[in-house]
């Protein structure tokens, strides 16, 4: 572990542990980031109806996975690290997979209109405003 | 290397410079990253939380002796009494009970390390549940809370009691100090493993308590953001989970279970891991089916994230979710039953030592048995129905979660208390002790089972005017009550021989039992380090290496005789 | 596998010492063997704790898309309120100290001192930019009451008179529409005239950017001349007497808040942090042997990146 031999590429100049990323790829990966964000910036005034959020959130995880793989070395990284980040997301997945299953279900019986509480603060505060109309009671 | 013999016998003499001499005072203890002390620590924090939910407890079972109303606890006292004792026991108690207190003794000594990875994130962790715990004596001052300890919305965003927030918060820091510790073992089990130990080396408990660290690691975040979430809810009305203001009740439970089942395996799945230990150290025989054993904890890790919906039966969940999730349930008593079955083939034709961890043990089978099989009444739709919110839950989960996951940690408290204190407690007392309890946690939660059966809703004051059924409850009432004075005494003699040991107790030989393990093969007490040098490992399960040696009045651990470390040692049969 | 205890052979001389050759790498922990075991372990803590972070995060994005699949019409209306340039600016600016960050890192590995500290106030510097655009961005909204719960239906007081409260003549019910319609909100009242009948019913998810409500009332009130600047704005502090504004979009801000929120957060955690590191780098503690505390701020900070990626488009960028 001790540096001599070469002056320029010494011990120093190389890490003991882990992964040295060369600059070109987070420059790259930078670059890559940004023109992203500008594109799905643009995107969001192109009206393409349902097909814009998946878009919006496709670019995101093309980005999510830049930023995880360059930024966060996991390209690198032991396998166990790649899984943890991957299996909590995967545990994400599931929560919002069950929820998602039953709320869609349960939806059709729930009553529409100005929750109970948004009514009363409505009625005292803007009792003119369209919005106060719309009372659960009233469908 | 003449002398460097990985067969040559660790060090096992008692040294007056141990874990618990080697630094003095107050300061050397709260400020310490010794995991053993932490885990010394955590245990005095977790008994003393303990006896506080018993009370509780003890004060709500008294209530119930009078069908009507008494003049010395009001119906609104009664709710905060069961909700504390509820909160209490779940998060001060029996989550921290076996990861924190005794895993963070054990774990390291088992995988023969000097520490758990992170011993300051580990000596946070206590200092977040003594937080957490002052949190929720800090609710008491703030005019308590009557939630039950599910905080169901939309009660809990209205209820006049002003302690919902500061508890949440509470459970809020105790969730990160559960965090914590999980994280803490996850690196510990996966770095820190000693030479020779590869993963299906480990003993079972090590198993154990890094299958509970992943559940913790992975549903705890969604407790402490839903929480943080109902307090939100609670002072600014932001329209999640009060229907008042848009919210949407049902995904409370969602995300409420969506821990709280996991946390029901966070509870047991250690306790699991300490019977497998007590099993075979105290039958003497090598742990039946380890792989399944082992692979079972994960399973059950795994299964406990998917069936979260079958404490939503009757809460407004979909009719497709409740097929869905009650299917799923069944699965996990497949996991569950393996273990039992590989714990029973253990003692088959073991030579079992009646002592009071394996007096505990052998009562844990018989109670996860019980709790185990009534889960699965729970887990069927049509049944649930009838019995949802009724005694028959309160019984099942009891059974499941104090006489099982409790008792494994009592038992498992007695299995450690040599290593741990370097005193041994009295026999006698311990098995009296054990049995009182036995037979104190069965009066209490049995009658239960016919009281939910029957009708009795759970969480009632009063059932003086429930039609017909009065007369009957209050036999069943009494007999319930009667069996908690009795487990309390149990107790109560428990406590009392374990301190008197600490002055009186004959000192511990460092291998009272016959243990096989790393933390049997170092001293009683430990010293600060554990071990000079990491010891080399073999097979845990191996008894036939172990006899009881005079001189020390213990057992030793003959390395010489083990074939994993001597290729020279002689050939016995029965070992692969 | 053999009867000697390889691992224990070369130490065992100075054990009592605590030995393991810890004292060529002083940074190494007693409890550890060697400095890759040390450096392992702390990564695979680090990634352990983000996965709880995820879960965390996690949590909300699922709260957020049943919210969002529950009432798409409350988020399509609602998100026209938030600055899309400004936010659009904050992921760049989160995006570049994430470069930093990750710079700062290499330069560590390579045990570049001046670099490595440069790097880190960069960094240091991208997290106070995000805050200072976060804070702009809420006072704006706070000033024209599109806050959570209650208080976003407060109508905006000026001059002791309500913003955009509607005239007396402009009462809704009497209006023949509202009577066919079957709906009373069929008047917007900064318009001051009928809407179509569908524009009024409850699902609104398809009305696409020509629903834009906030602009179709900032238009309105130019055909009334009541307001010539500011026009933005005006529609933004009249919400509560817009028409067009679905039922329990407060939910919109209430979610937004808290997500947006808790980001805010684990950016002032990360800013400690990256103080903390900054502090020791300028000490001197960090070289090629070891930077292990650069590495883990490093990951924190890119996860908060990571979440902010996801956060920008789900409110922002939606229609
Ligand atoms: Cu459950």
């Amino acid at each position: 572990m001790s540096n001599h031999s070469h002056a320029h590429a010494g011990a120093d100049e190389h890490p003991l542990v882990g992964h040295l990323v060369p600059l070109w790829i987070l420059f790259a990966t930078a670059t890559v980031l940004l023109v992203l964000t500008i594109i799905t910036v643009a995107v969001r005034y192109v009206d393409l109806g349902e097909a814009n959020i998946y878009i919006a959130i496709g670019i995101a995880g093309v980005k999510a996975t830049l930023v995880g793989l360059y930024f966060m070395h996991l390209k690198w990284d032991r396998p166990f690290n790649q899984l943890t980040l991957v299996g909590s997301i995967a545990f994400v997945v599931l929560l919002i997979w069950f929820t998602m299953l039953d709320s869609k279900q349960y939806e059709p019986q729930l009553i529409r209109g100005n929750p109970t509480g948004v009514q009363t603060e409505l009625g005292q505060k803007a009792p003119d405003a369209p919005i106060a109309k719309q009372n659960q009671l009233i469908r | 290397m003449t002398t460097l013999d990985a067969t040559r016998p660790l060090d096992t003499r008692p040294s007056a410079d141990n874990y618990l001499t080697h630094s003095r005072g107050v300061l050397s203890w709260i400020l310490t990253l010794d995991h053993k002390r932490i885990g010394v620590m955590y245990l005095v924090s977790v008994l003393a939380s303990f006896l506080l939910g018993g009370v509780f407890a003890l004060l709500v079972r008294t209530k119930l002796l009078f069908p009507g109303e008494v003049s010395w606890m009001s119906a609104e006292a009664y709710n905060h009494f069961f909700t504390l004792h509820g909160a209490v026991m779940v998060f001060l108690v029996i989550i921290p009970s076996i990861p924190a207190a005794l895993g963070n003794f054990v774990l390291p000594i088992m995988l023969g390390a000097k520490d758990v990875a992170f011993p300051r994130l580990n000596l946070a962790s206590y200092w977040l549940w003594l937080l957490g715990a002052t949190c929720v004596v800090l609710s008491l001052l703030m005019g308590s809370f009557d939630t039950g300890w599910t905080f169901y919305t939309p009660y809990s965003t209205t209820t006049r009691f002003g302690g919902v927030v500061p508890v949440v918060t509470g459970a809020f820091i105790l969730g990160f100090s559960s965090i914590f510790t999980g994280m803490n073992f996850i690196v510990t089990v996966h770095k820190l493993r000693p030479p020779g130990m590869t993963w299906f080396r480990m003993p079972l408990f090590l198993w154990a308590l890094y299958s509970t660290a992943l559940i913790q690691i992975l549903a705890t975040p969604v407790l402490a953001i839903t929480l943080s979430l109902l307090a939100v809810e609670r002072i600014f009305h932001i329209g999640i989970f009060d229907p008042a203001w848009g919210g949407d009740p049902v995904l409370f439970q969602h995300f409420f279970w969506f821990y709280s089942h996991p946390a029901v395996y966070i509870m047991i799945v250690p306790g699991m891991g300490i019977i497998s230990e007590i099993i075979s150290v105290h039958a003497h025989r090598h742990i039946f089916g380890y792989r399944f054993i082992a692979f079972s904890s994960i399973a059950i890790a795994f299964f406990s994230f998917l069936v979260w919906g079958h404490h939503m039966y009757t809460s407004g969940q979909s009719g497709l979710m409740n097929v869905v999730f009650s299917a799923i349930t069944f699965s996990v008593a497949i996991p569950s039953a393996i273990k039992v079955f590989n714990w029973l083939a253990t003692l088959y034709k073991g030579s079992i030592s009646l002592t009071t961890p394996m007096l505990y043990a052998l009562a844990f089978l018989f109670l996860f048995t019980i709790g185990g099989l009534t889960g699965l009444y729970l887990g069927t739709l049509n049944t649930d129905i009838h019995l949802h919110d009724t005694y028959f839950v309160v019984a099942h989960f009891h059974y499941v979660m104090m006489g099982s996951a409790l008792i494994a940690m009592i038992g498992g408290m007695h299995h450690w208390w040599p290593k741990m204190t370097g005193r041994m407690y009295s026999e006698f007392w311990g098995r009296i002790g054990c049995t009182l309890v036995f037979i104190g946690f069965n009066l209490t939660f049995f009658t239960q089972f016919m009281l939910g059966s029957q009708g009795m809703p759970r969480r009632y004051y009063s059932y003086d005017q429930l039609p017909g059924m009065a007369e009957a409850f209050k036999t069943y009432h009494h007999i319930s009550t009667g069996g908690s004075y009795i487990m309390a005494l149990g107790f109560v003699i428990t406590a009392i021989y374990l301190i008197h040991s600490l002055y009186r107790g004959k000192p511990a030989p460092a291998n009272p039992w016959g243990g096989r393990s790393l933390e049997w093969q170092c001293p009683s007490p430990p010293p600060h380090d554990n071990f000079k040098v990491t010891p080399r490992v073999g097979d845990c399960y191996d008894f036939s290496v172990v006899r009881w040696d005079e001189a020390s009045n213990g057992y030793i651990v003959d390395r010489s005789l083990d074939p994993e470390l001597n290729p020279n040692a002689p050939k016995r049969k029965g070992h692969h | 596998m053999t009867a000697i205890d390889s691992h224990s052979t070369p130490h065992d001389d100075h054990a009592h010492d605590g030995g393991h050759g810890h004292s060529e790498y002083p940074f190494l922990a007693h409890h550890f063997e060697t400095p890759a075991q040390q450096f392992d372990s702390g990564k695979l803590g680090m990634w352990v704790f983000l996965a709880t972070e995820v879960l965390f995060f996690g949590a909300l994005f699922a709260m957020y898309t049943l919210m969002r699949a529950k009432e798409p019409e409350v988020f399509s209306f609602a998100s026209n309120y938030l600055d899309t340039i400004m936010g659009g600016i904050n992921t760049c600016v989160l995006i570049l100290s994430s470069l930093t960050m990750a710079l700062a890192v290499h330069f560590a590995q390579r045990s570049k001192k001046g670099p490595l500290v440069v790097c880190l106030l960069l960094t240091f510097l991208g997290a106070c930019g995000f805050l200072v655009i976060k804070y702009f961005e809420y006072t704006h909204k706070f000033d024209a009451n599109l806050k959570w719960g209650p208080a976003f239906y407060q109508p905006v007081v000026e001059n002791g008179k309500p913003l955009g409260a509607p005239e007396a003549a402009l009462v809704t019910e009497s209006t023949p529409a509202a009577a066919t319609a079957g709906s009373p909100l069929t008047v917007n009242p900064l318009i001051g005239k009928p809407l179509p009948a569908e524009a009024s019913s409850i699902k609104r998810a398809a009305m696409g950017p020509s629903g834009l409500a906030s602009e179709d009332a900032m238009h309105a009130h130019d055909a009334h001349g009541h307001a010539a600047t500011g026009d933005h704005d005006l529609a933004m502090k009249t919400h509560v007497y817009n028409a067009q504004m679905p039922v329990n979009t407060h939910r919109f801000f209430g979610i937004y808040y808290c997500m947006t929120g808790l980001h805010g957060i684990h950016v002032v955690i990360g800013m400690f942090l990256i103080g903390w590191i900054t502090l020791r780098s300028i000490r001197g503690d960090f070289n090629s042997k070891y930077y292990t505390p650069v590495d883990l701020v490093g990951l924190y900070w890119h996860i908060v990146d990571l979440i902010w990626i996801f956060l920008f488009p789900l409110f922002y960028l939606i229609h």
